[in-house]
């Protein structure tokens, strides 16, 4: 097992990278997967979790539109147990062109979407939180989609194809042999060790970070990181996704997943020194309740439990300043081609909704340059069951989302947990309305038995809960802040900490 | 900033800041492990049923509804109501036979007035309540309530006139135990209340408040005799500008709280009027009523607030008006549940916890050996009387017993 000479090298343990491990996994390669914190700690887990229909670019991306229902449908399938199937409502208010309905509904039959015009009346029994005052509805096939749970099982599915997996693992440099890449410098971010891999081929599957690893290999990929705010609701308001029948714009969209709610987004340029340090801004927060509340009117009064901000990994192909219309087209640069440098491609722009499709593009590639002629089956092949036969048993860690002792062991011992945040993507630990008051100290007791160091597990405490209150902190009013006062004042004069 | 003022949702749960104080005040999670108590059941489990209905839990019927977590919430949390909420819209298993009779209270009451003798001595027979025991899962140990030959219904139509006379009015929601079972609590109202200058008048047909409707998810009768409850009430208050007494606080919460909260009943005109007769009559003597007290009267009374009263922050004015008794040797008990809860202790799945939760009331009373327990509920009443030595009176019958006329 412990070869350092793979087929493929990706790098990235989102969503993108994670697919793309599976694909070339399952046409037969031996795979490595390096990221260099956890998986889906990128644009993965910073969205919606929505799973669009393809309608919200149907009239301004067609080509858009069609790769997202075609995946949609592909998804449906093969990753049924990572998708909420609840439908969406793209409605008209009456501040809208009351003719924009009738473009969209047509753009999106030309895309293959099945749109819907139904009566405003239907639309608010469907969705009884929706604004009253729609005046019009359509209704398309949205969903919701988990995203670390998707990424998870794509990665679960490599593994059992032989692929392996490093995290915590970053990737320092090329191994290049003149015009050829030929692997990777790797360093272990908490042990520091260091180690090199050895591949023909390496893929960079890093979404934003792209541009980083691309020059690390030498050559310029210029991105264009657009930062999207989003906030979360601390119960579910909505049971079908509710989108604005109109031109995409800020916070039109409203996405029920698990417990809660999310609103959504915003589209602003930043540096690209900004993506490791996105935050959330007051004005980006006051425009996210104002917009949404048009969607539906109980955002107005309904406790909001964090603001976080992910970063589009889009190609700068024009000077628009927003990046609305940019399309969220996907690009695989063959750099041999483009570039001149071998054995490395790189697979970014996209989203979460193609991330399938653009896995293919990239292992077709890869086989290309492999010379290996088999041909893609992930369309076709459902996603492993995501295991967790993980016990019920046991006392309640975490109170708000109901995660047992069982399940923490399941996690700590099975799927690879060192840190609580890495068992709050498992588990929901710490994702509920008390954002770790009561769980993350739990939590931490049984990191700790399991690590058996104390000392460690106080610090990653301190990071956990900080970064609990980095999303509080720009929602910081009324209730949320009084359990924040409590929860301080549990952890120092409880706890002591 | 206009919006994000409140984060007032549905029963306010959001507002719950997961202190856990309530868990602490809950009478079942001390002596029922099978309930995941008020927090888990409530407010945390509310996201989760809101998320999939599938996290519905059977175990929220060990609820008793004492709404102690609500008077224990710092948030001003409905707790309580969000666990009978839950029950109401996600529990469809049909009641049980059993909970059917237990919960028909003024049906059942209609159905033995007339054969009161038979029918206590009947209920009373060790054979019956083991028959009862076997086949509807009644406890055996209970003791039933007696019922009444004549109705106070009947009893009061007949001095209509006579109470017309009186300059000032109110009106009684006697509800169906001071019907069916002890007409007497309500002829003491009505002796005081005379007494105060006060008339007091029948609602047009009130039917039973539907607490034990609620409880045993019996939802839609409780709703129905809401509506029907809260448009007679709307004639006397709104109509007719009567205040509306009870001598039954769960009654009295029901109607001001249980309404609105759990049946969607809109009861925001009537509300206000409806009040404890313990509370009236202690403001009428606030405000400088006075009432004549035999001389040489004494008794040691040990008043026990009800949880219901408890919720509604009204067991003051019951002490005062107790302690205003001359003669009354008083003792406030520690509040805390009896353990009957309405029908709750009647079910034979219940019968244990119930007597558990009421231990601590129970050595309370002992402790203290007083003549006679004041309470406001009657079913505190047989529980007191059923578990201890003790024998129970509602404040308003020792204060009919104190004055002379």
């Amino acid at each position: 097992m412990n070869t350092k000479e793979f087929d493929v090298i990706i790098i990235g343990g989102g969503i993108t990278g994670a697919g793309t491990q599976r694909d070339c996994a399952m046409r037969g390669l031996r795979t490595l997967l390096i990221e260099r914190s956890d998986i889906a700690t990128g644009a993965t887990g910073r969205n919606h979790g929505l799973l669009h229909s393809g309608a919200r670019y149907a009239v301004n991306d067609p080509e858009s539109a069609a790769e997202c229902i075609r995946e949609n449908k592909i998804l449906r399938q093969i990753a049924a147990q990572c998708i909420e199937p609840t439908d969406g409502l793209f409605i008209t208010l009456p501040e809208d062109d009351p003719d924009y309905q009738k473009v969209f509904v047509e753009a999106c039959r030309r895309a293959g979407i099945d749109a819907e015009v139904i009566d405003p009346a239907l639309a608010r029994r469907l969705e009884p939180s929706v604004n009253p005052a729609l005046t019009g509805a359509v209704r398309v096939p949205d969903g919701s989609v988990d995203p670390f749970r998707l990424c998870a099982a794509n990665m679960l599915d490599a593994k059992l194809h032989g692929g392996q997996v490093r995290l915590q693992t970053e990737v320092t440099g090329f191994i290049r042999e003149g015009d050829t890449v030929r692997g990777v410098h790797t360093r272990n971010i908490r042990t520091g060790q260091e180690e090199d891999f050895y591949a023909p081929v390496t893929v960079n599957a890093c979404g934003i970070w792209g541009q980083h690893i691309a020059r690390l290999a030498g050559v310029e990929i210029g991105m264009f990181p657009s930062k999207g705010a989003l906030l979360i609701f601390a119960h579910r308001i909505n049971n079908m996704v509710i989108n604005r029948c109109r031109k995409p714009s800020n916070a039109d969209i409203l996405v029920p997943g698990d417990t809660v709610c999310v609103i959504g987004t915003t589209s602003t340029r930043i540096p690209f020194e900004e993506c490791d340090r996105v935050a959330v801004t007051p004005g980006e927060v006051d425009l996210l309740i104002t917009e949404g509340a048009k969607l539906s009117p109980a955002l107005f009064s309904t406790r909001i439990l964090r603001a976080y901000a992910g970063v589009r990994p889009l190609v700068s192909a024009d000077d628009d300043p927003s990046g609305r219309n940019i399309s969220r087209g996907i690009v695989c640069l063959d750099h041999e081609s483009r570039d001149g440098l071998r054995g490395f491609i790189t697979i970014t722009g996209g989203k979460l909704m193609t991330y399938r499709l653009m896995a293919e593009m990239a292992t077709d590639t890869v086989c290309h340059k492999l010379g290996v002629d088999k041909s893609c089956s992930t369309a076709v092949t459902p996603l492993p069951g995501l295991e967790e036969p993980a016990s019920e048993k046991g006392a309640l860690i975490c109170e708000c989302e109901n995660v047992t002792a069982g399940k923490v062991a399941h996690a700590i011992d099975q799927l690879e947990v060192s840190t609580l945040t890495d068992l709050r993507r498992r588990t929901r630990v710490g994702m509920g309305t008390c954002q770790g008051g009561l769980c993350a100290c739990r939590a931490a007791d049984r990191l700790a038995q399991a690590n058996a160091c104390a000392e460690r597990e106080r610090n990653d405490l301190a990071d956990f809960m900080q970064e609990r209150w980095k999303g509080n902190f720009p929602i910081g009013w009324g209730d949320m802040l009084r359990e924040a006062e409590y929860t301080q004042w549990v952890y120092k004069h409880v706890l002591g900490l | 900033m206009k919006y994000q003022e409140t984060t007032r949702s549905t029963h306010n749960f959001e507002e719950c800041m997961k202190c856990t104080v309530c868990t602490v005040y809950c009478p079942v999670l001390q002596v029922n492990p099978l309930y995941p108590g008020p927090k888990q059941a409530g407010p945390d489990g509310e996201r989760l049923r809101l998320k999939d209905p599938f996290f519905f839990n059977y175990a929220l019927k060990y609820c008793m509804n004492c709404k102690r977590c609500e008077v224990a919430c710092p948030s001003g949390v409905g707790v309580a109501d969000l666990i009978q909420s839950a029950r109401i819209r996600y529990d469809k298993t049909p009641p049980k036979l059993r909970d059917r009779i237990l919960a028909s209270t003024d049906f059942m009451g209609s159905l033995a007035r007339p054969f009161a003798p038979v029918v206590n001595v009947v209920t009373g027979l060790g054979v019956t309540k083991s028959v009862l025991d076997a086949t509807l899962k009644i406890d055996h140990r209970r003791s039933f309530p007696k019922y009444s030959g004549r109705s106070f219904e009947a009893w009061l139509r007949r001095r209509e006139k006579e109470q017309a006379a009186f300059p000032e009015q109110v009106a009684y929601f006697h509800g169906c135990y001071v019907n069916y079972n002890y007409p007497q609590l309500g002829k003491d109202l009505v002796r005081v209340l005379n007494a105060l200058g006060v008339g007091v008048q029948l609602l047009d047909k009130e039917k039973c408040c539907g607490i034990a409707l609620i409880t045993n998810g019996m939802s839609k009768q409780a709703t129905r005799h809401a509506r029907h409850n809260v448009a007679v009430l709307r004639k006397a208050v709104v109509d007719g500008g009567l205040k509306v007494v009870t001598t039954s606080s769960s009654c009295a919460m029901t109607l001001r709280n249980e309404y609105p909260a759990l049946l969607g009943v809109d009861n925001g005109d009537v509300r206000d009027a409806v009040t404890i007769a313990t509370r009236f009559v202690f403001e009428k003597l606030e405000k400088g009523a006075r009432l004549r007290f035999k001389p040489g009267y004494h008794k040691k009374v040990a008043y026990h607030v009800p949880c219901h009263m408890e919720r509604m922050g009204w067991g003051v004015f019951s002490e005062k008006l107790l302690r205003m008794i001359p003669g009354v040797e008083f003792t406030l008990l520690d509040s805390g549940c009896c353990g009957i809860a309405g029908t709750y202790g009647f079910k034979k799945e219940n019968y244990e916890a119930s007597q558990a939760v009421g231990e601590a009331l129970f050595n309370r009373i002992r402790s203290v050996n007083p003549e006679v327990v004041a309470c406001d509920c009657e079913t505190c009443k047989w529980q007191i009387e059923m578990s201890t030595d003790y024998s129970v009176m509602n404040p308003i019958s020792i204060l009919a017993e104190a004055i002379d006329i």
